[in-house]
């Protein structure tokens, strides 16, 4: 359900990639990295027979952001489903090898910005995807160690899905809106393995319920939770700048406790109406039905952490 | 999958200063045009890959078409096809030219 004041905003959902990038940075300061004119692409695809693209789904740069220098990665979820590959897993990884050896520099930059948009790794060159999404791990934490946040902002068609949803869990701070969607197997992939009745991937609002944005943001998958349009996700990367969590120890083992009484309270529910009913909240069977104010006022009653 | 090139002559050369700009997405039934200000005044050069064979000639009618209508002289428009529709080619041509010559 898109609110009536943004339904004539450019959609997060519905942009490219670059548009997204566009929208969400100060006006003309992206510098891409590795344009499109440079060609750097997949040489996998031709064996194939399949088209290349120009940025292999990554487009990797800087801008500004309020004013503030940011590195930005940005998948194109479109493009064979926003798959990590070898040469779109090089470009994340050199960027945030770029951002954790700049700091203390000119170039140094105060955020970077993962638009995640995939399915997980490309299948036709798999191996090389895996090893690109542990390398992207390593860099991401690499990365906060060094004292830059990466904050991930998904609200994209193909989700956060395989590796993308564990590089998303590693990240500072994750913002997502409600067509966001975040986990490791995809929907299709546990039906083929485990049946229908464990989980039926043409129920959408099966899908939605236990992976979309609303459930991920309620039990504490994601931070903060943005309408659907460009400009919401531009103010919320904005805002949330400077509070992300120390990369520490303690911040390791207070979500460690956290996720060890979640399981303990809700381990046993079965689907999420369940788990809203248990942890007190009035209607648990509208929460996807209400719209985004609703909704957000809600989270606000009862903070956006479970 | 298939890749040829196809050349034109266009009347006069594209306006704006742009030297390069990118337009739609590798995705199924749609296509990515990288567009470059390389070529002399009015020659018109694409590089075609798609994933489609067999389609050669509606490639070189919608392209004959497009350089009539808008005369892009002077840029090279290379080409990721997966299995766009012939209207889908054409607008995104168009897009491309519109935001070349807009582009500072």
């Amino acid at each position: 359900m898109i609110p009536e004041e943004i339904i004539h905003q450019p959609s997060w959902y519905e942009s490219s990639a670059r548009a997204r990038i566009v929208g969400l940075l100060d006006t003309d300061t992206f510098a891409e990295i590795l344009g499109p004119a440079d060609r750097v692409m997949s040489p996998h695809l031709d064996l194939f027979d399949l088209p290349p693209a120009f940025d292999d789904g990554m487009i990797i740069g800087r801008g500004k952001l309020a004013g503030r220098a940011v590195a930005v990665a940005a998948q194109e979820g479109q493009f064979m489903g926003g798959t990590f590959a070898e040469v779109s897993g090089a470009k994340l990884v050199g960027l945030l090898r770029a951002v954790t050896a700049a700091v203390g520099t000119a170039s140094a930059v105060t955020s970077v910005l993962l638009l995640l948009d995939t399915g997980g790794v490309r299948l036709q060159e798999a191996n090389a995807g895996e090893m690109a999404v542990s390398e992207i791990i390593r860099a991401v934490l690499d990365t906060r160690r060094a004292g830059v946040p990466v904050i991930a902002l998904i609200g994209g068609r193909a989700g956060a899905f395989g590796g993308g949803g564990i590089v998303t869990a590693c990240c500072s701070h994750v913002v997502i809106s409600e067509q966001g969607r975040i986990s490791v197997t995809g929907p299709e992939v546990i039906e083929t393995n485990q049946g229908a009745e464990e989980f039926d991937s043409r129920d959408r609002a099966l899908v939605w319920r236990i992976t979309g944005g609303r459930s991920r943001v309620l039990l504490g998958g994601a931070d903060s939770y943005v309408k659907g349009d460009i400009a919401g996700f531009r103010e919320m990367a904005i805002r949330v700048h400077n509070t992300v969590p120390a990369f520490s120890p303690e911040t390791m083992m207070m979500e460690q406790d956290r996720l060890k009484k979640r399981l303990e309270f809700y381990g046993d529910c079965t689907d999420t109406p369940e788990i809203w009913s248990r942890a007190g909240l009035s209607d648990p069977d509208k929460i996807y039905e209400i719209d985004d104010d609703a909704f957000l006022a809600l989270l606000s009653q009862k903070g956006s952490r479970s | 999958m298939e890749k040829f090139t196809i050349r034109a002559q266009a009347r006069t050369s594209l306006p704006g200063r742009g030297k390069q700009a990118i337009v739609g997405v590798v995705a199924s039934g749609n296509l990515e045009i990288l567009l470059e200000r390389t070529e002399p005044d009015q020659t018109v050069v694409v590089d075609v890959v798609t994933s489609a064979r067999g389609f050669q000639t509606v490639w070189e009618a919608v392209i004959a078409d497009f350089v009539t209508r808008s005369s892009p002289g002077g840029v090279r428009f290379s080409i990721h096809d997966n299995g766009a529709r012939p209207d889908t080619v054409m607008l995104r041509l168009m897009q491309g030219v519109n935001v070349l010559e807009k582009t500072a």
